[in-house]
């Protein structure tokens, strides 16, 4: 049993169910990321930890106390909203005290909280400033501050920063991660980018079309998608998938794809393959594991060479990204910066090939 | 449209600005005419008005027609002047007004942020009342007064009134809650604010413009009525504006026009009051609800 228990939850509006059998339980302390593509049900379910939308079937507990039904103020949870929610008419002090004072804290105790909230998060100056005197980043704290001042069991965060300009939400999510990191606090955290939640999360819940695809940490995450969905959401740019046949090599499987030059080309996997031998599959390589041969991990088993014509190159600068022509589609690479690639011309590539992953080109799910 | 008036006025040469000040001055002038002859002739003596000078400023200055109209005039058979009838409006108009305010808010309030089965149906049914003529209801909400035993009173007046406000309330705090933001109610649920504390404390704060538009709207057309005050409270409890009927249409004596105007006028003058009071706001609170919603 968790921190905060999700059991076979659903959530129905009328007719139609959006939200089907999640089962997540999540221990005191974890940062839990929900990321999915808009519409997959994320704000439903942190709505539905919040006590803000009904439970249709199933239960939601916190600290092994049912929630069903119990009023958002009493299950002891914060929440920090997309748009921020301050009350516009009320002062950043009043803002963050409100809380307390519904829930009947005397006034010396309230200004002691806020003081030690605005310290924390220093925004003592702006205490008596309304919401609409305030910078983006300004409100994002005041609106994390009237969270922290409750001190809650759990904390909800729906899309925090998605309203910041983007070096702002990198500060940012680098504040949130200190702030986990000293308080503890459980959190839940909604967030349709997937970097956030890979630097943000001790745990991440994929979700797609209602259903949770995957809860795992961010590497296993990573790693180890356990579909097609998982693989191409998860990791900027996303994973190349290609079709491939299986070739038994004696006891080793390898996928037989195409060059750019239409020569196959054999890629050993780390997969007891047998039974697929002479099956179409579709194999995985993420972008950085197809790179310059000088770049490739040096303790990877399975590393394989090839000439490959370079059809784009963007250089980042920290590394080089370049586009070639894999199983007949276009496939992504990442090399150092100072590899040389030119376009049009053929370059060698190292293909590591530890880092691949097969799935059912129908089912979508992971071969292992 | 406005762009291409824009371009106009960018073209127009002296001349043609002259010529539509001058233009513009005189329909103000002609809107405004009678009310300067109300003016004029309630501050005249009667017999500069029989005389037959209407339009001249008054020879002799005098408030007599407007000290009659308020407390010495015949209104019906009572010389009771308009007084206590206006008072009535004012015990009509300020409960109604208060009444139908608050009910629309919290209507308001509960049609967009505490959504139920049905409630745009009973939206659509409050809007409808909007719409239902006066004339068909008398009959029914004369016996409806009679049943309560409050007919010929203020108190049936008040509710009258008040059933035929809260659709325009209704219909005003609708639109104008539609586009104020969910999530601040939610974030005030999760405080531990209940409904009534959501109430007082995150929406009414914010709903100034739209309280102005709701109360100009409500006093203007409830002080105004003549139909319902006259129907359901002739007699003692009568509101101004049948009583300024009544001292119009008394026929005994001589007919004192100088004493009419001035008794219009004063029953005019709390709704051009409330206008020019607020009047600025009601403009700002029309576009605010209508952004959205
Ligand atoms: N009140 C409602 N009535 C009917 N369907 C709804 C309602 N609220 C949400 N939905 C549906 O539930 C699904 C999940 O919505 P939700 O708001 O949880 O998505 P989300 O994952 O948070 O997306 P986003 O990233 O865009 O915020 C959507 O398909 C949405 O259309
Ligand atoms: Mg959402």
């Amino acid at each position: 049993m968790g921190f905060l228990d999700i059991k076979q939850a659903t959530k129905s509006y009328g007719s139609v169910e959006v939200l089907h059998g999640v089962d997540i339980a999540v221990e005191e302390g974890e940062f839990l990321v929900l990321v999915g593509p808009s519409g997959c049900g994320k704000s439903t379910l942190l709505n539905m930890i919040a006590g803000l939308e009904d439970i249709t079937t199933g239960e939601i507990a916190i600290k092994g106390q049912r929630m069903n039904g119990v009023h958002p103020s009493k299950r002891n949870i914060a929440m920090v909203f997309q748009s921020y929610a301050l009350y516009p008419n009320m002062t950043v002090g009043q803002n963050i005290t409100f809380g307390l004072e519904m829930h009947g804290t005397p006034k010396a105790d309230r200004d002691k909280a806020m003081g030690e909230v605005a310290e924390l998060l220093q925004i003592t100056p702006l205490l008596g400033r309304k919401p609409g005197q305030l910078s983006g980043g300004q409100r994002q704290r005041v609106a994390m501050g009237r969270a922290l001042v409750r001190n809650p069991d759990v904390f909800l965060f729906d899309e925090p920063l998605s309203n910041l300009d983007a070096k702002l939400r990198v500060d940012m999510r680098t504040e949130i991660k200190k702030l986990h990191q000293r308080l503890g606090t459980t959190i839940v955290y909604v967030t349709h980018d997937q970097i956030e939640a890979m630097t943000l999360s001790t745990r991440i819940a994929v979700m797609n079309g209602g259903y949770v695809q995957q809860l795992g940490t961010p590497k296993e995450i990573y790693d180890n998608p356990a579909n097609v969905f998982v693989a191409s959401f998860m990791g900027s740019p996303s994973m190349n998938l290609m079709e491939g046949v299986v070739r038994m090599q004696g006891a080793e499987a390898a996928v037989e794809i195409a060059g750019s030059s239409g020569v196959p080309v054999l890629l050993p996997v780390n997969v007891a393959a047998q039974r697929l031998d002479g099956q179409t599959v579709l194999l995985g390589i993420r972008p950085e594991a197809l790179t310059d041969p000088d770049g490739a991990d040096k303790n990877a088993r399975r590393i394989v060479t090839l000439s490959n014509v370079v059809d784009v190159t963007e250089p980042a600068g920290s590394d080089t990204f370049f586009t070639t022509t894999l199983a007949g589609k276009d496939t992504i690479g990442r090399m150092r910066a100072d590899a040389v690639a030119v376009p049009g011309q053929v370059a060698q590539m190292a293909i590591n090939m530890d880092k691949a992953v097969l799935f059912d080109p129908t089912s979508g799910d992971r071969i292992r | 449209m406005s762009v291409a008036s824009q371009d106009n006025a960018m073209k127009t040469g002296r001349a043609a600005r002259v010529f539509i000040y001058v233009f513009l001055l005189v329909f103000a002038l002609f809107y405004l005419l009678p009310f300067f002859i109300m003016l004029v002739n309630s501050v005249k003596p009667l017999s500069e008005i029989t005389g037959g000078n209407m339009i001249a400023l008054p020879q002799v200055w005098t408030l007599e027609p407007w000290l009659g109209a308020w407390s010495t005039a015949q209104i019906g058979v009572e010389p009771t002047g308009l007084r206590p009838y206006f008072w009535n409006s004012i015990k009509m108009v300020v409960p109604a007004v208060v009444i139908c305010t608050a009910i629309g808010a919290l209507n308001g309030y509960i049609l967009t942020k505490w959504r139920f089965r049905g409630d745009t149906l009973i939206f659509g049914l409050m809007l409808f009342s909007c719409f239902i003529p006066f004339q068909i209801v008398l009959i029914p909400m004369a016996r409806i007064l009679g049943i309560l035993e409050i007919s010929g009173t203020t108190t049936g007046l008040v509710l009258v009134h008040v059933v035929y406000g809260i659709g325009f309330s209704t219909l005003y705090f609708r639109n104008y809650y539609a586009a104020f933001p969910t999530e601040l109610v939610r974030a005030a649920q999760i405080d531990g604010a209940g409904f009534f504390q959501i109430f007082y404390r995150i929406l009414m704060p914010s709903s100034g413009p739209i309280t102005v538009v709701c109360v100009i709207w409500l006093f203007t057309n409830i002080w105004n009525d003549f139909l319902f005050g006259a129907s359901f409270a002739s007699g003692g409890a009568a509101p101004m504006t049948v009583a300024l009927n009544n001292l119009v249409n008394s026929s005994t004596g001589v007919r004192e026009y100088n004493v009419h105007f001035a008794g219009a006028i004063m029953a005019a003058l709390p709704t051009l009051l409330v206008y020019i009071v607020a009047g600025r706001y009601f403009v700002r609170g029309l576009m605010a609800g209508s952004v959205k919603g």
